[in-house]
């Protein structure tokens, strides 16, 4: 009974004494916080070193998103490279998850520190392949998808991706 | 200043007093919940925030004053004034320095109790007249809670009364010049706080609202200006248990003469609020059973030896 | 039945199968690549080892193949244990080493046997530090894509290509890690069933360039069981949209019919339904001449008035419109007014087969056609004109081989060995056509004028019955003697023919000698291929072909006239009419003279039913919801009978089937052929999308970020969404095909009754007619042999079609006009090889090239059948040279001759 009394006035002695205690509160927008550059906030298509969209339009990060906010349709260019012909993200859907990131084969779509995203009109969260595109690579400067899979591309012929030897010469007779 | 001029300004005085209070209550007390949580609280809306209470004003003053169609209409518009009223009415008696009331009763203890007590009609009726679970609960728990600790809420300030022997608020403190009966009336104070508490309903006896259990409880269906009046009302309660507890055990408006008597009740009120504010940042509500059984076989015996000690005091030594 | 042990377990399973089989039948996961279960096992890829156990006592066992293994009393086996999941792993491991890491960018990613696979076996990281060896592509024409990188030299694609389908320009080439499966050059795949490589190749070497151009995964495409209205044979496929457009067809299993595989006009011909000519709305003929895009109400509002007031209402059905649309407008127009729209050779034709259907005489199922061992074929030119019966013929010629190695104790799946002991031993496929025919290679060809194939038909017959009449003329060229001897020594005699050659004579003949044939062996069979995909249905309910009524108001439904009719004669009729209403798809000769145009749906975005030639009624699902004015002719006419106060009680797609089976008590079968809109499969409707379709809250947004609710299917049971049931759906609801672990196509293991055998539940449709008629002996129609050259019909697998022959792939495979004969006959017109003919009674048709083949039967000028041609098939008059005639540019296609 005088331990519980005790305890309640302990309790209200230590909240009081938090009237000394530094805030925690930060003064957002005056005062930014800072995001680490794995924060996940708005959504992002890089490009690749060479500075062409890294998108393959694999469809991997649309059946991953678990609200379904992805839309895009494959298309190729004339030496067969695939890209999106459209990518749409509904971000009024999008719950920042990450999914869509971790299923990106080519590093394309990437979750950036950016989250002031507020619209007053829902229709302007809808986002279209050139509101997603960036200019650079991200945060995986390095990565080339197609130099490491070995479909051919313009500029880049059967065989000249990593760890590929030069295509094979069927009618060869040597054993 | 004649008489009947000066008795208006108390009147107005005290009855727009009590609610702007109550409306910066609002915004004080979150502000206070920040600082003990290590947060700044509200503080974007005018200087140091205090725009919040005028916005949260004005905002519940135009939400959409909504019946719910399965409600009992008139009750459910009767319970939240009730509550307004009552609390209102217990200002009457609350001397705020030497002659500064609306009226010395000379039976004002009781006249307070028995506003207090009118309180739990609003919450129970504000229940019943909702049509809802929740509500209803609410409302069952708020009539049991109040009615038990309304009994030794009234035990607890018969010493104080035995002791200046009278019930006249001005008289009580008029007993306190030498020492404040916080001091003579230990006890007393520890209970009357505890029930004043439970009475208004403040965290940890918040059990008639209980958001984690009962949504909102009682006023689970209201709101707009209808929520609003309850909200103000719990407030009203906050500042007049405060006032009275400041009046009763420590000595009123009673003070060092270098600031006036009004300001020395000012502050002592004022400290008990922010204490009300820090029990809920501290304490965890209590489970309703225990509220129960701790006003029953704790509170109610130690008001009781409060009652038989003083009384035996009071007649060896005959104050 | 045999009991075996796996993994301590005993298990019951059918003597004579290999273990996989066996182990895939009961459900078990044991992956495969080299095995197919039609065309057996070689076991080449070593990915089913096992462990097998001499005897109990047996502690350490052997690895064995389980496809070649087969079981047998009492043998015991280790399937999950360490020694063979290792051993499967591992293998995995090394047909993976050169696997380009190109998935995102590969059309087979999300419905990869090689992904599913490797993921069964557990195998995840490349340990080899070595080089991956690479490949150059080949051009494999419109229809396929190749990328040889991903290949795991499985050979199942040259097994499927060569032995299986036919195909002599598909081969391995190379040796050693350099083998290489492709063309011995760049060319288009000149095989009519190259398609099914997309499917038969494990992973993605072989890809359908029509899906690619506009790629969507399986996972996403929102997908019905159709019926294939390419040709009678009524294939099952399964159609699947994305965006509001078709996307791609993919083979749908069906026991009886398709099996696992389709033919190429089947597979790669739909993209006639994303057309720019598809009609999206009502038209009206204004007075400029020109159409004005109207509204439907305004339209129907208007076609109440001209109904209700017309003296008479002609209705001109369609072989290819659903049995629910050539039903309704006959309700529309009354029995007397309803035509069958079809040439009145198609009708006979048409008669012919119900009569036989009726009959007593047996028609087979195409599985069943790959059970003969003799196969007579009179003037049908199956490849070109009901494709996927060739391919089963063709398998139907393997029997005599697959009889030799039962005797010397092989069995059956033993492919390699089987095909090893019968070298080029055939059963015997007669092949009596006019042209060259595909079948030639396995078969005994005979090229005869198509009088004269009916001729040696009642001759065969009466050689193999006298109480069958004999002609009047017996062809010299043949030897009807040996031709009937080896029909009636035969176990599974078949007798095929159909409506290519345009001639009722024939296959009149064909009846006559199924039937003496039938009186000796109770087995024989008959198939009539008709024209349409619904010609049966359509002519069960009308005998009359076209009104000979002037005046009054005409309703086409889903038919070009023209290519049954002759164009003066259309014209003539057409200019006497009040009014000419067409209800149709895709843009036409008849809609551009009717008076009002309304849009129809295709096979891919409407429901309907369709009777195929063995009087299997099937119903084919819309896999999306059409346009906003487009509905099914069913709809549209159901609107004009309510207008007309007719069929009032009529008010959904089940209503009709009901109605129609009242109405036609040997139809009763059509409201069974599917589960009706009433049908919930475990309280549930039956998903046209994956439980995995992505983008549901994007996919629109771009319209308006407001997403609307997914539409409702009020006519059939199943969902346009993701909402239902998949897995436990009955097999002609069924509209993809998937199991945990099995994403590709392969997973209907995991669904039929046994491997290769029916679907689980029954394969999908309802076969109509009994065999309680008595069969009428048929006469041989009089008339003197023809001596002046006429034109012959040559069907065209791909072009032929008028509806898939408006596909982009399709044009690209379909030839150009031209008119063969031999140099006897090209005498007669003196004509030369290099020059055109052209008719004088057609001034604004093309010139036809000439082509001499001295192959070709005296007096047979053989002309494609095009939409440039069709008058030449009517009304070609005399044929004179055309000195202006000048040859056309060769076409882009990189392609080689199919003769040589």
């Amino acid at each position: 009974m005088i331990a519980a009394f005790y305890s309640q006035l302990r309790t209200l002695y230590t909240v009081l004494v938090h009237s000394f205690s530094r805030r925690e509160t930060v003064q957002y927008p005056e005062e930014m916080p800072y995001l680490a550059p794995r924060y996940r906030g708005r959504i992002v298509l890089t490009r690749d070193p060479d500075g062409v969209e890294r998108c393959v339009a694999c469809n991997l990060c649309a059946v991953a998103c678990p609200v379904d906010c992805i839309a895009l349709q494959k298309t190729e260019d004339e030496d067969g490279r695939w890209y999106p012909e459209f990518f749409r993200i509904n971000f009024s859907r999008c719950i920042m998850c990450g999914f869509c990131e971790e299923a990106c084969p080519t590093y394309s779509i990437q979750l950036t520190p950016d989250f002031e995203m507020a619209e007053y009109d829902r229709q302007n969260m809808v986002y279209e392949k050139e509101h997603l595109l960036i200019d650079g690579p991200g945060k995986y400067p390095d990565y080339n998808f197609y130099r490491v899979a070995g479909k051919a591309i313009g500029g880049k012929a059967k065989g000249e991706a990593e760890n590929e030897s030069p295509p094979v010469d069927v009618r060869s007779l040597l054993p | 200043m004649p008489d009947s001029v000066f008795i208006y300004v108390i009147i107005f005085g005290t009855l727009f007093g009590s609610i702007g209070g109550a409306a910066v209550l609002v915004w004080f007390e979150r502000r206070l919940l920040g600082f003990w949580q290590d947060r700044l609280g509200p503080n974007r809306v005018g200087p140091f925030g205090i725009g919040l209470a005028f916005a949260d004003i004005i905002k519940l003053f135009t939400k959409e004053d909504w019946v719910p169609p399965f409600a009992d209409k008139f009750v459910f518009i009767f319970a939240p004034t009730a509550i307004m009223m009552a609390m209102l009415l217990g200002f009457a008696v609350v001397p705020y320095g030497p002659g500064l009331y609306v009226v010395d009763l000379n039976i004002a203890l009781l006249f307070f109790l028995g506003m207090t007590s009118l309180a739990v009609y609003s919450v129970l009726l504000g229940g019943l007249a909702s049509r809802n679970k929740f509500a209803l609960l609410g409302g069952l728990r708020s009539a049991a809670q109040m009615v038990s600790y309304e009994v030794f809420m009234g035990l607890s300030l018969m010493g104080v009364v035995m002791l200046s022997g009278s019930f006249s608020l001005v008289d009580i403190v008029n007993a306190q010049q030498d020492v404040w009966f916080v001091f003579s009336q230990f006890l007393g104070f520890l209970v009357f706080t505890i029930a004043g508490i439970a009475e208004s309903h403040r965290l940890p006896f918040d059990l008639p609202e209980a958001e984690h259990e009962l949504v909102a409880g009682f006023h689970t269906e209201y709101s707009g200006m209808k929520f609003g009046m309850f909200m103000v009302g719990e407030y009203l309660g906050v500042i007049l248990i405060s006032s009275m507890i400041a009046t009763i055990f420590f000595g009123g408006w009673l003070g060092p003469d270098f600031l006036p008597p009004i300001f020395w009740f000012g502050l002592k009120s004022f400290l008990l609020v922010c204490f009300f504010v820090l029990l809920r940042a501290a304490i965890p509500r209590p489970r309703y059973d225990q509220l129960m059984s701790f006003g029953w076989k704790i509170m109610l015996p130690l008001t009781l030896v409060n009652l038989m000690v003083t009384g035996a005091v009071v007649l060896w030594w005959g104050y | 039945m045999a009991k075996i042990t796996v993994d301590g377990q005993l298990l019951d399973v059918p003597d004579g199968q290999n273990l996989l089989e066996a182990l895939l039948a009961l459900g078990m996961d044991l992956p495969y690549f080299c095995w197919h279960p039609k065309m057996g096992s070689v076991g080449a890829c070593r990915q089913c080892a096992v462990v097998q156990y001499a005897n109990e006592e047996d502690q350490r066992g052997r690895i064995v193949m389980s496809c070649m293994t087969p079981v047998a009393e009492g043998t015991i086996f280790s399937l999950a244990g360490e020694k063979a999941s290792g051993f499967r792993e591992s293998v995995v491991e090394n047909l993976m080493l050169n696997h380009p890491h190109d998935c995102p960018v590969c059309e087979e990613g999300g419905e990869c046997h090689l992904q599913d696979m490797t993921v069964m076996t557990g195998h995840r990281d490349r340990n080899y530090r070595y080089l991956k060896t690479t490949f150059t592509n080949q051009y494999l024409g419109p229809f396929i894509g190749h990328e040889m990188n991903r290949c795991i030299t499985c050979y199942r694609c040259v097994r499927y290509y060569q032995d299986y389908a036919g195909g002599h320009d598909l081969a391995a080439f190379a040796s050693r890690d350099r083998v290489f499966f492709g063309r011995s050059e760049d060319g288009v795949l000149e095989n009519e069933f190259a398609g099914n490589l997309v499917e038969v190749c494990p992973t993605g070497v072989f890809t359908d360039k029509t899906l690619s151009a506009h790629y969507t995964r399986k996972w996403d495409l929102e997908s019905a069981p159709a019926i294939c209205v390419g040709c009678s044979l009524g294939c099952n496929v399964t159609a699947s949209e994305r965006y509001g457009e078709l996307r791609r067809i993919h083979n749908r299993y069906h026991g009886d019919l398709n099996g696992y595989f389709l033919c190429d006009r089947g597979r790669f011909g739909w993209q006639y339904v994303n057309d720019d000519k598809r009609l999206t709305h009502c038209g009206v003929r204004t007075s400029t001449g020109l159409y004005q895009a109207s509204q439907p109400k305004t339209v129907l509002s208007g076609l109440k008035e001209s109904l209700g007031a017309a003296t008479s209402v002609a209705g001109i059905g369609s072989p290819r419109a659903s049995l629910e649309a050539n039903y309704l407008l006959r309700l529309l127009v009354g029995p007397d007014n309803f035509y069958s729209g079809e040439s009145e050779a198609n009708a006979e034709i048409n008669r012919c087969a119900l009569q036989a259907l009726r009959s007593s005489i047996r028609t087979p199922s195409l599985t069943e056609v790959e059970a003969a061992d003799v196969v007579l074929i009179l003037g049908e030119d199956t490849t070109d004109h009901a494709p996927r019966l060739a391919l089963s013929i063709r398998q139907a010629a393997g029997n005599a081989g697959r009889e030799m190695a039962l005797r010397a104790g092989i069995p059956h799946w033993q492919d390699a060995a089987v095909r090893k002991l019968a070298q080029n031993v055939h059963s015997p496929v007669f092949v009596l056509t006019t042209y060259a025919d595909r079948l030639d290679d396995i078969g005994i060809p005979t090229r005869l004028h198509p009088d004269a194939i009916a001729e040696a038909g009642f001759a065969i017959a009466h050689t193999l019955n006298d109480e069958f009449p004999n002609p009047t003329n017996i062809p010299g060229e043949i030897d009807i003697g040996a031709i009937a001897a080896a029909l009636s020594s035969a176990k599974n005699p078949l007798v095929v023919t159909g409506s290519s050659p345009g001639s009722p004579n024939i296959v009149r003949a064909a009846m006559n000698v199924a039937a003496a044939l039938q009186r000796q062996n109770p087995a024989a069979g008959l198939i009539i291929c008709p024209t349409g995909p619904n010609s049966l249905g359509t002519s069960l309910l009308t005998d009359r072909t076209f009104p000979n009524t002037t005046g009054g108001v005409a309703i086409v439904v889903e038919n070009d006239l023209f290519e049954n009719f002759p164009g003066e004669s259309l014209q003539q009729w057409q200019s006497e009419l009040d009014q000419l209403i067409t209800l149709d798809s895709l843009d036409n000769g008849t809609c551009s003279m009717a008076h009002v145009v309304m849009p129809a749906t295709t096979f891919a975005d409407g429901t309907g039913t369709y009777v195929n030639y063995e009087g299997r009624a099937q119903r084919s699902f819309g896999a999306f919801k059409p346009g906003e004015d487009t509905a099914p002719s069913w709809q549209w006419l159901l609107q004009l009978c309510h207008d007309q106060g007719k069929a009032l009680e009529i008010k959904h797609l089940d209503d009709v089937l009901t109605a129609l089976a009242n109405e036609f008590p040997e139809l009763r079968g059509v409201i069974d052929a599917a589960p009706g809109a009433g049908f919930r499969d475990h309280g549930q409707k039956v998903s046209r999308m994956t439980h995995r379709a992505s983008g549901r809250t994007a996919m629109l947004a771009d319209l308006s970020v407001h997403e609307p609710m997914q539409p409702a299917d009020t006519e059939t049971s199943l969902t346009y969404s993701m909402e239902g049931t998949n897995a436990s759906a009955p097999a002609a609801l069924k509209s993809y095909t998937w199991a945990p672990g099995w994403n590709s196509n392969q997973s209907i293991n995991k669904f039929q009754d046994e491997i290769a055998g029916h679907l689980r539940g029954g394969d999908p449709g309802i076969l109509l007619f009994g065999d309680d008629q008595v069969f009428a002996v048929q006469t041989p129609a009089e008339g003197s042999p023809t001596d002046s050259p006429t034109i012959i019909p040559r069907w065209h697998i791909f072009g032929s079609e008028a509806l898939t022959g408006q596909g982009e792939a399709i044009v690209a495979r379909s030839p150009r006009p031209y008119i063969q004969m031999n140099s006897h006959t090209a005498g007669l017109l003196n004509v030369a090889a290099g020059q055109a003919l052209h008719s004088e009674n057609l001034a604004d048709v093309p010139s036809l090239p000439v082509i001499i083949d001295e192959g070709t039967p005296d007096n047979c000028l053989v002309c494609p059948v095009l939409p440039g041609t069709y008058s030449y098939f009517h009304n070609p008059g005399n044929l004179k040279p055309d000195a202006s005639w000048q040859p056309a540019e060769p076409p882009d296609l990189i392609t080689t001759d199919r003769s040589t």
